[in-house]
């Protein structure tokens, strides 16, 4: 498993003109491997989710280089960025990530309605089976708990087999029970193969992940592999001081 | 308090704007008919106070009961013993003619056919109060047949000059003349003849031409000496008179004038004040509906003013006083907007000829006044429902994420519904007279459409369901997800979209009445011209008036003619009520294959009467008795000898011969005549059209140019209501934009979330788009249900008076669905692009 799944050239983001201007990323260079689990942590303002965003097509580079696969990002239209978020990217957001005139099974195939695709069945039942809301796909999401929300994101981020999922902080809004449970799911699919990113504060989520990326003033200041909840809390300790 | 509602008021201008449209058009239609009429009524005033003596003497009955001057006169020796009467400074007669048509020098008429053409004598005679009344400004007083003199008005537009020929076309005994125009007359103190046509003759020319030469005059104005009023001169020259004439002051003669002329534009208000009240209904539902949107969208805020100590009054107050602000806004640019309808009035009668421009706007207090209370009453109204919602919010839901307005619960919407239906049904059966007879039934009939409506509107978020989830279906199968999610848009809120497709339902009721009423109309007039149509051509007045008798003459005289049949309409009055008479040539009752219910209809002679038969069984009438009607030269007794069935080419259900009424006071003019010709004789139609080639007023025409004739007032009534209530549906767009663009806001996050999961900003116009085509079809199906509804139901109604075609325009209806189609297409571009525009990245960050 040594595919790159994403490759970040040199991305550097800024915001405003002049006296004001704002780096939120610099100069950042990365490789995602295909079938990773990776965190991106810092502190509040390192540039986390500018990082989530740029390599999302969500938000464009000021300059440098985002390849997924082998489409460079930063030379795409919003035509094709559209495109791309739609058949290569998955998304699970903090809170806020359902249509709410939707039941949980439509919001889960939503991307591939939206791409005007037939779900692959046996796919489907995999995932819905194991995100374990079976019994909750026709309820809106009103009448469904946060986590059970996060969870029915999660499935529709990993339903259309997406290249890479994207979480900024998916266990943010959840108490611990809930937020293991999604870990767990998120976990369970990068076993199976799925690439993943994930924004986290939280030294615990990190510890799911394969590689930690470290973020600070918009760089890359640390990374480590197969982190444990005692070896994030140390970078973060240092970081602090 | 204060502050923050002002502050959040500027925050959504653009929004409040427009749904304060409504209201600007509902204000500007009240305005805009208050100033236009007022000014009317100034301009005619002035023109009536200048077209009057001190004290006019007239015949009594001098105009009849359908307001033709009858051929009464004063007789000349009147006039001389006046003079002697103690305090009359002179005494003038006047000879007064009406069809006195001015032709340019392409033969058009001047002025158009809609104002009256005046033909009078000269006498330099002042007005009353010793106003100036009309003098020659230009050129000198016509002497003799040959000369005449015009109005400064019509001469200019018709290009006259002194010096120059003027074709005229009378009704009087010479249809047409050419005499030299020799002067040009003018109001000197204010005044104009507001686009009528006045030709000025000298007095033995005008008595020549219009009393058949008696020396006599239509009426005389007798002007007061210095220090005598009017009323004491009256008095004077009233003891003088002898039997058959009377005395009025020029004082009573004007109001009476006026009150008529009154009378007669009252329909065109009262028409204006129906479309103000139609936006203003339609406003007062997009104003609800925006608040409703606007609190909701708050109710997060409100809750935190609550909770930081604000009372429910003062929470109440601050939406009120946006309303406030709003209404006073509204009614502002209504007023301005309201300016311009009524130059814009001025301009449309200017094109039928009712020419105002001589007089300056009126902008009376009252309008001002009517203008604020309007707007600010229907807004404030408006809003209050949606403001006592927020005195619901407790302060706790500040601290809750997700804050739901307590609602009105819908099944209660529905039981209000019902109720105002039902109410509606039975003010709307009563004012159409079928159940109960009740005075003003007119006033039944519109508040029962109107609480049908309002019922409809009301119970519509229970009755709809079944047509948006139909919408819904249909849209997912048509255009998959896009298509799903639009409908589950649309059924998100059930209020907000049928309240939003009220709006749009209410302007198309009206419009598909309208329409059924207008083809049903029409249908009737063609049935009636198909079954009753004897003769090949008929010739008539374009104007609906009469023209000379000479004409028959000339058509008698045409190669080919074989018969002419006159019919000319006069009136009398039986019972002291006015009662309209047909004249026609006695050899003609056959001739227009009247169908004998009794007697015989042939019999018609000098002296006796034929009779409608539902006329002759309302007055218990029978072959025999005798008709007591009184008539201008006074009280006539003739013999009924025959009753017909009821006929529709017989204007009026008492039919005597043409000698008849002139032997009793009417004037010699033809209405209509019937010409039946020879269809051996090739050309005979041209050659008809040859005889009065030079009477641009007179018309002859076949069955089916007389049925395209009797069509085109319809046709062009309805083009009328339809365009008035095009603005109807314009403020119904406005009401589908502006709902739609507080949901995009209002779904801010959602529209981001889609758009990162892929969604691309065609699908979502596409959303968008098909979610204002549902509000539009819905609201275009009530609307059409709704008035076929009326429609038939006026219709039958209407059976009895000679609207016996109930006709469904299907094509019409479906162009009306059609369009809402496009109504709603068009409605959701804004919104759409506005949604699309949306940064993902911003959308989803909102809270
Ligand atoms: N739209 C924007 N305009 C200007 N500056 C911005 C904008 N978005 C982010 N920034 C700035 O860019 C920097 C990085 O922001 P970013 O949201 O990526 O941080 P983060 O690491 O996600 O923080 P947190 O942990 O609080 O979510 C911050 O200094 C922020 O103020
Ligand atoms: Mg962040």
């Amino acid at each position: 498993m040594t595919e790159i799944a994403c490759q970040v050239r040199g991305l550097t983001k800024t915001y405003g003109t002049g006296q004001a201007v704002v780096r939120a990323l610099d100069d950042v260079t990365l490789d995602l491997l295909a079938g990773e689990f990776t965190a991106v942590m810092g502190p509040s303002g390192s540039g986390k989710s500018t990082l989530m965003h740029c390599l999302a097509a969500l938000d464009t580079a000021t300059s440098g280089q985002v390849l997924v696969g082998e489409q460079d990002l930063t030379t795409l239209d919003d035509k094709a960025l559209t495109r791309l978020r739609r058949d290569e990217i998955g998304f699970v957001f903090q809170s806020f990530n359902l249509v709410p005139t939707l039941s949980a099974e439509e919001n889960i195939l939503l991307p591939l309605a939206i791409a005007g695709r037939k779900p692959d069945r046996e796919w489907y039942d995999a995932v819905v089976d194991t995100v374990g809301i079976g019994d909750r796909l026709r309820h809106k999401p009103s009448e469904l708990s946060g986590g059970q929300q996060q969870r029915v994101a999660v499935a529709r981020a990993l339903v259309s087999r997406p290249r890479i999922v994207f979480a900024d902080e998916p266990t943010g809004n959840l108490d611990s029970r809930s937020g293991a449970e999604v870990l767990d799911l998120l976990r369970r699919s990068a076993d199976q193969g799925q690439t993943i990113v994930m924004v986290t504060h939280d030294p615990v989520a990190a510890s799911y992940t394969d590689r930690v990326v470290f973020l600070a003033d918009g760089q890359v200041v640390s990374e480590l592999r197969e982190p444990t909840r005692e070896q994030v809390l140390e970078v973060m300790a240092g970081m602090a001081g | 308090m204060l502050r923050a509602a002002l502050k959040s008021l500027l925050g959504r201008k653009v929004r409040l704007l427009m749904s304060t449209f409504a209201i600007v058009l509902g204000v500007a239609f009240v305005a805009g008919t208050l100033v236009f009429s007022d000014t009317l009524n100034r301009s005619f005033t002035a023109l009536f106070a200048s077209t009057v003596g001190d004290v006019v003497v007239r015949p009594e009955g001098a105009v009849n009961p359908m307001g033709d001057l009858s051929t009464l006169t004063v007789p000349a020796e009147v006039a001389a013993d006046l003079e002697r009467v103690d305090g009359a400074a002179r005494v003038d007669g006047n000879v007064n003619a009406t069809n006195v048509v001015v032709l340019d020098e392409d033969d058009k008429v001047v002025g158009g056919f809609g104002p009256p053409s005046l033909g009078s004598n000269w006498t330099g005679a002042p007005a009353g109060h010793g106003l100036e009344g009309l003098v020659m400004t230009e050129g000198r007083v016509p002497d003799g047949p040959e000369e005449v003199a015009l109005d400064a008005g019509t001469a200019e537009k018709a290009g006259y000059v002194v010096g120059d020929t003027v074709t005229l076309n009378t009704a009087g005994a010479t249809a047409t003349l050419e005499p030299t125009l020799v002067g040009i007359a003018d109001f000197r103190e204010g005044g104009s003849l507001n686009g009528a046509t006045l030709t000025i003759f000298d007095t033995a020319t005008a008595q020549e031409l219009f009393l058949d030469g008696a020396d006599a005059y239509s009426d005389l104005w007798v002007t007061a000496e210095d220090g005598v009023s009017q009323e004491e001169l009256r008095d004077r020259v009233e003891a003088e008179l002898p039997d058959g004439l009377e005395a009025v002051t020029g004082d009573d003669a004007a109001d009476e004038a006026a009150s008529d002329l009154l009378e007669a534009i009252s329909f065109l208000t009262t028409f204006l004040l129906i479309f103000a009240g139609i936006a203003l209904v339609v406003g007062a539902f997009l104003i609800v509906n925006t608040f409703s949107i606007l609190v909701a969208q708050r109710s997060r805020e409100l809750a935190l003013l609550r909770a930081l100590g604000a009372s429910k009054r003062q929470v109440l107050g601050s939406v009120q006083l946006e309303a406030l602000v709003l209404g006073l806004l509204g009614a502002t640019l209504g007023l301005g907007l309201g300016v311009l309808l009524a130059i814009g009035l001025r301009a449309v009668f200017a094109q039928v000829g009712l020419d105002l421009s001589g007089q300056s706007l009126i902008f009376a207090p009252r309008t001002v006044l009517a203008a604020y209370a309007i707007g600010v009453l229907v807004t404030m109204a408006a809003a209050l429902l949606p403001a006592l919602r927020t005195t619901r919010i407790a302060p706790v839901q500040a601290l809750r994420d997700d804050v739901v307005l307590p609602e009105s619960s819908i099944q209660r919407r529905l039981q209000v519904g019902v109720v105002l239906v039902l109410a509606g049904l039975v003010s709307l059966f009563a004012g159409l007279g079928d159940v109960v007879e009740v005075p003003h039934g007119g006033w039944f009939v519109g508040a029962g459409v109107l609480a049908i409506l309002l019922g409809v509107a009301a119970a519509s978020p229970v009755i709809s369901r079944p047509f948006l989830v139909l919408a819904r279906v249909t849209f997912a199968r048509l255009f998959g997800t896009v298509g799903n999610l639009a409908g589950q848009n649309s059924l998100r809120n059930p209020r907000r979209t049928t309240a939003t497709a009220s709006a749009l339902m209410i302007g198309l009721t009206l419009a598909c009445t309208m329409a059924i009423v207008g083809d049903s109309a029409k249908a009737s007039v063609d049935k009636s011209i198909e079954d009753n149509f004897v003769g090949d051509y008929v010739v008539s007045n374009v104007v609906a008036g009469s023209f000379s008798p000479e004409v028959a003459e000339r058509m008698r005289a045409v190669d080919g003619v074989v018969q002419v049949v006159r019919q000319r309409y006069t009136g009398g009055t039986i019972d002291g009520e006015p009662q309209g008479v047909v004249g026609i040539d006695a050899d003609g009752a056959e001739f227009l294959e009247l169908t004998a219910a009794a007697g015989d209809v042939t019999a018609l002679r000098e002296g006796t009467v034929l009779l409608q038969e539902t006329y002759a069984d309302d007055e218990d009438l029978q072959v025999g008795d005798d008709l007591e009607i009184e008539m201008p030269a006074g009280d006539q007794r003739w013999e009924v000898v025959g009753i017909y069935e009821d006929n529709p080419v017989l204007f009026f259900p008492i039919v005597t011969t043409v000698d008849t009424l002139l032997a009793t006071g009417a004037q010699d003019k033809d209405n209509a005549l019937i010409i039946d010709v020879d269809p051996a004789s090739p050309g005979v139609g041209d050659r008809l059209e040859e005889a009065i080639a030079d009477l641009p007023i007179v018309t002859v025409k076949d069955q089916a140019e007389f049925a395209e004739e009797q069509r085109a007032p319809i046709d062009q009534f309805v083009l009328l209501i339809f365009a008035l209530l095009a603005l109807a549906l314009v403020i119904a767009v406005l009401g589908i934009v502006n709902t739609l663009a507080l949901s995009v806001i209002e779904r801010t996050r959602e529209v981001g979330l889609l758009r990162a999961i892929g969604l691309s900003r065609r699908q979502l116009r596409w959303m968008i788009t098909l979610e204002s085509v549902v509000i539009a079809v819905l609201g275009a199906v009530l609307g059409v249900l709704l008035g076929t509804f009326f429609g038939i139901v006026l219709m039958y109604a209407l059976r009895d008076e000679g609207l016996e075609v109930i006709s469904v325009p299907t094509g019409q209806l479906a162009v009306f669905l059609a369009l809402s189609v496009l109504i709603g297409v068009l409605a959701a571009v804004l919104p759409a692009r506005r949604a699309a525009r949306l940064d993902v990245l911003r959308a989803i960050a909102t809270e």
